[in-house]
């Protein structure tokens, strides 16, 4: 493959699971809630993946992740919903709470080391014929099912969103929780299965890391993509086209280290590690946003 | 987040029982927790204390240097949450702190003046690396977002300055080179402790009255309190009050950072900071925001983070069940209000029902 074409698999390989996490966190932003804690749910499901498909298989383990993430998820909804406790904070604790019981739950279940985890992995899918296309066909259509998982949840999501009475009252929860309530919609409800939503949609996103990226659970793994997540929907002014444009740039500066060794032009390591979050920032600064944030995100309902 | 106050001497009773009752909770969680691992409960908990309280080397050695920088970090999260400015980057700057004073005590100047520049250094580079959260949050970016990408960046700068312009002079370890003896924070004799807990408990007294005593306190209230209405007042130039609380915010975790280098690890490297800055956050919301309370919340923690070395050595814990015991204190305290409004709506209504 030419480096070019490379660059452009790597681009759309490294975007996945956060097109998949952003896909979930724009759900529950719309619905009014600001869930810091998904980089908890993509852990918490990067665990259940490498537990699940270490015990039972790959399948088993993409199932357990998007339970374990969506009940990170729960946790959160229980908080903010029932209990009206700050958005922000409670996100943060729950990352915190995922960061520490995943190291732990993997030191308990593989050991101090954890270096005799061999697990399955999955493998890329080729779609026949489209993958000849010449250029982006190996970048579209050579990539693992999570890849055209997300594609597809995303294209749900904005019908989902635009197009149906569900969608309509979720983005009325965000929107005007009160005008929401009087209609006749249970904001809370609603608000709670949007979380769980992003929650499950967090933890493909760790079952993606582990079962197509790495091979393997590390501790703290998610290096801070769900906080990546959480900047793609506010580049992508929480609307699904926008979201996805977001998560393949993403992609891309991630993917630059790949161009870059190719063609043979030395910066140092950490100079790659650091371009997603450096993106992250000058992106978010040449972008006015928050004009197009709902009304009514990171407040309770009850207002 | 909303709060209730209660006047006069309430406001610290009611926060202290609280706390203690979070204390014994934790430790509750933390022996279901290894239970649950299969640990030997008992052994863990002993080394836990051990490592703590159990000694007089422990307390001082131990649990009180852990704490001088969870004490300095804490006070930096609580000034910047009590403005609603929602800094969860105190990690990045107090690395970036750290990077200043190294850099500082490198100078070639006299011991005491470098150590004093490089503390002074440390304030000024935490400062400097919130400052771009602040500039960024008038453009609408949420100060979350960016205060952790911050501290992902600051993290591999310093990965690249220990293996490139700051690598000691025989290029054989990812870290700076060691601080000289002259340049040091100075110990108390027999101890491993150093005189920046006198700075970060100076450092809590002097927030605690500057937000109890004084005006600029008064505003960081009021603009957390009710922004909208702060600004509406027009009393109170909310952007600027923003502003200066995301600097000293970052300035104090940058000094936990500069005075964990000249005190404690004596150089800079990637893993210097076992994350006070993110432990900070616990910190803070256990002492309700309240800079006096931070210390006896840092001292908890510290205690924690002490007893967690302990465990790992002697019972073989790995110290994230520690974390997991920290992020669930946070959850807890989130339901302290919920729990006090609870009783109280209950004891409104038995009065009611007796009158």
């Amino acid at each position: 493959m030419s480096v070019n074409g490379e660059f452009l698999a790597a681009t759309v390989r490294t975007a996945t699971p956060l097109l998949l996490a952003a896909t979930g966190e724009l759900v529950v932003e719309r619905a009014g809630l600001i869930y810091v804690g998904i980089e908890g749910s993509i852990l918490a499901g990067a665990l259940a993946a490498a537990a699940g498909a270490w015990a039972a298989g790959t399948g088993t383990g993409v199932i357990l992740a998007m339970f374990a993430g969506a009940l990170m998820a729960a946790l959160f909804a229980l908080f903010v919903v029932r209990w009206q406790t700050e958005q922000i904070v409670t996100g943060t604790a729950i990352t915190l709470v995922a960061t520490g019981a995943t190291a732990a739950l993997y030191h308990v279940l593989f050991g101090p080391e954890g270096a005799g985890l061999r697990i399955p992995v999955i493998h890329p899918r080729v779609v026949p014929g489209l993958s000849a296309i010449p250029f982006v066909g190996n970048a579209l259509f050579a990539q693992s099912v999570f890849t055209y998982a997300a594609i597809i949840a995303i294209v749900a999501v904005w019908w989902g969103l635009a197009r149906t009475h569900l969608g309509l009252a979720l983005r009325a929860c965000g929107e005007r929780p009160s005008a929401a309530r009087a209609a006749g919609v249970a904001t809370g409800g609603m608000r709670a299965g949007a979380a769980i939503f992003a929650g499950a949609l967090g933890g493909a996103a760790g079952a993606s890391l582990v079962l197509v990226q790495s091979g393997t659970f590390a501790e703290g793994m998610s290096a801070g993509r769900g906080f990546i997540a959480i900047a793609i929907v506010a580049l992508g002014r929480w609307r699904a086209g926008g979201v996805l444009i977001a998560a393949l740039a993403f992609g891309a500066a991630s993917a630059l280290q790949y161009l870059f060794q190719a063609r043979g032009w030395a910066l140092p390591y950490q100079t790659f590690l650091a371009l997603p979050y450096v993106a992250t920032l000058i992106a978010l600064a040449t972008t006015r946003a928050r004009g197009s944030a709902p009304a009514a995100l990171g407040q309770a309902e009850m207002e | 987040m909303p709060r209730r106050r209660t006047p006069g001497a309430h406001r610290l009773v009611a926060p202290i029982a609280g706390a203690a009752a979070i204390g014994v909770a934790a430790l509750v969680l933390l022996a279901a927790l290894l239970a649950l691992g299969g640990y030997d409960v008992a052994s863990a908990l002993a080394a836990l204390w051990r490592g703590s309280f159990g000694s007089a080397y422990a307390f001082f050695s131990s649990t009180l240097v852990r704490a001088t920088p969870l004490l300095l970090a804490g006070l930096a999260v609580a000034l910047a949450f009590r403005a609603g400015v929602w800094n969860i980057g105190a990690e990045g700057q107090l690395l970036a702190g750290a990077t200043g004073a190294i850099a500082g005590a490198a100078l070639p100047l006299p011991g005491p003046v470098r150590l004093a520049l490089a503390l002074l250094f440390a304030a000024i580079a935490g400062g400097a690396w919130a400052l771009p959260a602040a500039l960024l949050r008038r453009r609408g970016v949420l100060e979350v977002i960016s205060t952790i990408m911050l501290n992902f960046i600051a993290l591999n700068l310093v990965g690249y300055l220990v293996r490139g312009p700051l690598q000691e002079p025989t290029h054989a370890y990812p870290q700076s080179q060691t601080i000289d003896a002259a340049a040091r924070l100075p110990r108390f004799p027999g101890t491993r402790l150093h005189l920046g807990v006198g700075i970060a408990l100076a450092a809590a007294v002097a927030l605690g009255i500057l937000m109890r005593r004084h005006a600029w306190g008064f505003r960081v209230r009021v603009v957390g309190a009710n922004p909208r209405a702060a600004a509406s007042a027009g009393l109170i130039d909310v952007p600027r009050v923003t502003l200066e609380v995301f600097l000293v915010s970052g300035a104090l975790a940058g000094l936990a950072g500069g005075i964990e280098a000249t005190g404690v690890t004596y150089a800079l490297y990637e893993g210097m900071s076992p994350g006070y800055g993110y432990t900070a956050i616990a910190v803070a919301l256990l002492a309700r925001l309240d800079p006096l309370l931070v210390a006896p919340s840092a001292l908890l923690f510290g205690a924690l983070e002490a007893g967690a070395t302990a465990m790992q050595r002697d019972a073989g814990v790995p110290s994230a069940f520690v974390t997991v015991v920290e992020g669930s204190l946070v959850l807890l305290v989130l339901l302290l209000p919920v729990v006090t409004r609870a009783w109280a709506a209950r004891s409104l209504g038995a009065r009611r029902a007796d009158g």
